[in-house]
């Protein structure tokens, strides 16, 4: 569809734009993408024409680019700029049929009747159909951009060149643009061009993604190769953490920013009170710690500064459990973003809690442990979903430390295989299957660290972190489980 | 319909500016006798002859004469604004008149008659061109977005050049002198028949052109990138339009001196009245602008009877609040 090979130039002497070549595919959704000043814009405005080529070609549909008569070009290709200069109060239909321009003939150029139709559903599907007989001069900034992007449709375009065409739009419009965008890249096989700033929608819409930096080409590919953190650290200058989408296959980038004082303020485990009432074991911290866990609330990755371990009775039986706990935390005033909440019907004040002050890091561990649901994993087929009886062995892991996510759940294994090996030693038996336990049905488990003081990037067993881990979890559950026994 | 209102105020003009004068003469006698030149229709009574040499050999050139010139230098403000993006540009404000009366003028003070009788308005064309050739290029060498305020400046800046030039030629000449201040201060009286014909083919050409072109001012007003995008040939269509417009202007300039406002009084009230599409705002503008150049000469040589006012006073006197008001709507809606 368009070739651009070895094009340079740029404003004055010096090229904005140095030795630049690649293609894009009929119906591929296009992104630029690249630091200020990189010639994002000098690159469209060199692929729509109003920009001249100082050397190399631009290729469309195998035709040199400026061999196209300028209404030739305008039935190709259509631009949607960033801002459009506008003084006089037309109407949204009459900007809308100036898309038609290149299509009419004779001296008066009036509309035919199959434009008018083609205007029609250009603003239907830019949705801007019903302020059709009102002044652009009345429209908000959203609108006007759609008013545009249904003229660039009334041109019947094959290539649409955009310029951050989500500049000034909130978060909907933005949603709302680039789906129709991708859906006619799909629908009429659309080729779009378009320069982004925001790296993660181009991430998200994008097949393929060109990085200029200082007018070259730094890196052209699919989003997920693109977008590294080295990539992105070489070319903007800044540090940045590339995340996982929760739905979509696309990886996400952030920028870390500067840490205030106060969040780089330390703490010592020894400083937080563990509260422990009939109702609950309570720890607060100052500030959230990232946190995995299983717990009933809270679960997976997130940020937490509260965390509950509640007690209920041995005959709770509810629907829905997670709402309970939510009308729970509300009747305590816990914000529930920022708490953790398990359940256990164990006594709690058979909770057991060791503190470890070591040289890089702290940990605090804390188990609450009844075993009257204990299961072999190895032989779990043998029980029913539906089966009810009392035990849950809950596992607290604090660490004060910065540690790695695959640290996070190495601990998460380590703590696991300790617990385990607690329960063997102290002859827990599966009273199904009459042989030893691994756990229970319905434990949950949680690591939780400060992110602040020394780096910590591994947690297997033999690792400094793991091996305290392993000791301190596996002594904790031996002495919450004979505790329980005892009482 | 918007047409029909606009030729019908056209007429309206035409016979009104007849009518009242030193001698009035009822506005149905006019229209009889017009009828009777134009369409040998008969009528009843004969017509007085003294009165129908009075309308067809002084009044009515001097009526036609308004309404051409008024036509030309609405056409020209409404063409120059969407060219330029620019509500504010009109032939005046832009240096054009200036540049066109200088032209104008050298033919006056030295005497120069290379084209016969055609040798005044094609200097004032040149004039004209030339100058809104400079107020682009220097506009665009201060801010190369070209700018509301930089351009307006800037054909300031260069009529007052122009102004002073024209002062000391005026100052240099002997018995010239007269005719050229007369001429300056912009008048459409006394010039008879010869002309109207002298403007007439420039007028009818530069006009056409201008209308063929609406689609692309449309295009053009929404800035030369939009336009290219949107498959205008921006270079070729932006000379074709700044040449006619001077062609235009520089013909009503050569005939009638620096009239100031029309253009931009006219095409603004007609957009406001009918909307900003350019194939309609230039016919119209077209029309309105020559029956108000009418009233205004009227207004001009009746309100201070018999001392007639130069026609420039009435035209500022209602343009200048318009431009002032204009620009103020841009400002506040660009602070937004």
């Amino acid at each position: 569809m368009l070739n651009v090979e070895h094009v340079s130039g740029g404003y004055g002497e010096q090229n904005v734009i140095k030795n630049v070549s690649f293609s894009v595919r009929r119906g591929e959704f296009f992104g630029v993408i690249g630091p200020n000043g990189s010639g994002k814009t000098t690159l469209l405005k060199m692929m729509s024409g109003v920009h001249p080529v100082q050397s190399g070609s631009i290729a469309l549909d195998g035709r040199p680019l400026h061999s196209y008569t300028s209404k030739e070009r305008a039935k190709v290709i259509a631009v949607l700029p960033q801002a459009v200069e506008q003084t006089y109060a037309y109407t949204v239909e009459e900007i809308v049929a100036l898309g038609r321009y290149a299509y009419q003939k004779g001296l008066f150029k009036t509309l035919s009747e199959a434009d008018k139709i083609l205007i029609h559903e250009a603003m239907k599907q830019a949705n801007v159909l019903p302020f059709a007989a009102k002044s652009i001069e009345s429209l908000s900034g959203g609108e006007k951009q759609r008013v545009y992007l249904a003229q660039a449709l009334a041109q019947e375009p094959k290539l649409l060149l955009l310029d951050e065409p989500t500049n000034h739009l909130d978060l909907a419009h933005q949603k709302s643009l680039l789906d129709a965008l991708r859906k006619w890249t799909e629908e009429k096989d659309l080729t779009i061009v378009a320069v982004f700033h925001d790296l993660n929608l181009a991430s998200l819409y994008c097949d393929r993604l060109l990085v200029l930096h200082n007018g070259m080409i730094h890196s052209l590919d699919a989003p997920g190769s693109v977008l590294r953190e080295d990539n992105l650290e070489h070319v903007y200058a800044t540090k940045t953490k590339r995340l996982i989408h929760p739905q979509r296959s696309r990886p996400l980038m952030t920028i870390l920013p500067h840490q205030t004082r106060q969040e780089r303020e330390m703490i010592s485990f020894a400083e937080i009170p563990v509260e422990q009432t009939e109702e609950w074991i309570a720890l607060s911290f100052p500030f959230p710690l990232k946190t995995l866990s299983s717990a009933v609330l809270g679960s997976g990755f997130s940020w937490k500064k509260h965390f509950i371990n509640r007690h209920v009775d041995k005959d709770y039986d509810h629907q829905h459990p997670e709402a309970d706990m939510q009308q729970f935390l509300n009747a305590h005033d816990l914000a529930i973003d920022d708490t953790v909440a398990m359940m256990t019907a164990a006594m709690l004040e058979n909770y057991s809690l060791r503190l470890l002050d070591k040289e890089n890091f702290e940990l605090l561990v804390i188990v609450t442990a009844g075993v009257g649901n204990a299961v072999d994993a190895s032989k779990a087929a043998a029980h029913r979903w539906d089966e009810h009886r009392i035990g849950t062995i809950n596992t607290w892991i604090f660490i004060n430390g910065e540690l790695s996510e695959e640290g996070f759940i190495q601990a998460m294994m380590t703590g696991t295989e300790a617990k385990a090996k607690a329960l063997f030693d102290e002859r827990i038996k599966d009273p199904v299957t009459n042989t030893l336990a691994t756990g229970t049905s319905t434990d949950s488990i949680l690591v939780s660290a400060t992110q602040r003081g020394e780096a910590i990037q591994y947690a297997g067993t033999i690792t400094e972190l793991g091996k305290a881990i392993g000791e301190t979890v596996y002594e904790c559950t031996i002495e919450a489980v004979k505790k329980g026994r005892q009482s | 319909m918007a047409y029909a209102i606009a030729v019908f105020a056209a007429i309206a003009a035409v016979i009104i500016g007849v009518s009242f004068g030193s001698v009035p003469i009822p506005m149905s006698e006019v229209a009889k006798i017009f009828l009777q030149s134009f369409i040998n229709a008969e009528f009843g009574a004969p017509i007085d002859g003294a009165t129908a040499n009075i309308v067809m050999k002084i009044r009515f050139p001097r009526v036609a004469l308004a309404f051409f010139v008024g036509a030309s230098l609405a056409i020209c403000g409404a063409a120059f604004q969407g060219l330029l993006k620019n509500p504010l540009a009109d032939p005046y404000t832009l240096g054009v008149s200036s540049g066109a009366s200088f032209g104008a003028v050298l033919v006056i003070f030295f005497g120069i008659a290379f084209f016969g009788p055609f040798t005044l308005p094609i200097f004032a064309i040149i004039g004209g061109f030339l100058t809104i050739l400079a107020v682009i290029l220097f506009s665009r060498l201060v801010k190369r977005t070209l700018s509301m305020e930089t351009i307006i400046l800037t054909g300031i800046i260069l009529s007052s050049f122009l102004g002073s030039l024209l002062s000391l030629m005026v100052a240099l000449s002997g018995e010239e002198l007269r005719e050229i201040i007369h001429w300056l201060l912009g008048s459409v009286s006394m010039r008879g028949w010869g002309y109207t014909l002298m403007i007439l083919p420039f007028f009818i050409v530069g006009s056409l052109v201008l209308l063929l072109n609406s689609s692309e001012l449309n295009a053009l007003s929404f800035g030369e990138e939009q336009a290219h995008h949107l498959g205008v040939n921006v270079q070729r269509r932006k000379v074709l339009i700044l040449i006619f417009a001077s062609v235009v202007t520089g013909a009503a300039v050569a005939v009638s001196g620096t009239i100031g406002f029309v253009g931009l009084v006219i095409p603004h009230m007609v957009r406001i009245a009918f909307g900003a599409d350019h194939r309609h705002l230039l016919p119209l503008s077209m029309l309105y602008g020559g029956s108000f150049l009418i009233l205004a000469d009227l207004a001009a040589r009746t309100i201070v009877a018999p001392v007639e006012l130069p026609i420039g006073v009435i035209t500022a006197m209602i343009g200048a609040p318009v431009f002032a008001a204009i620009l103020f709507r841009q400002r506040k809606e660009r602070s937004v």
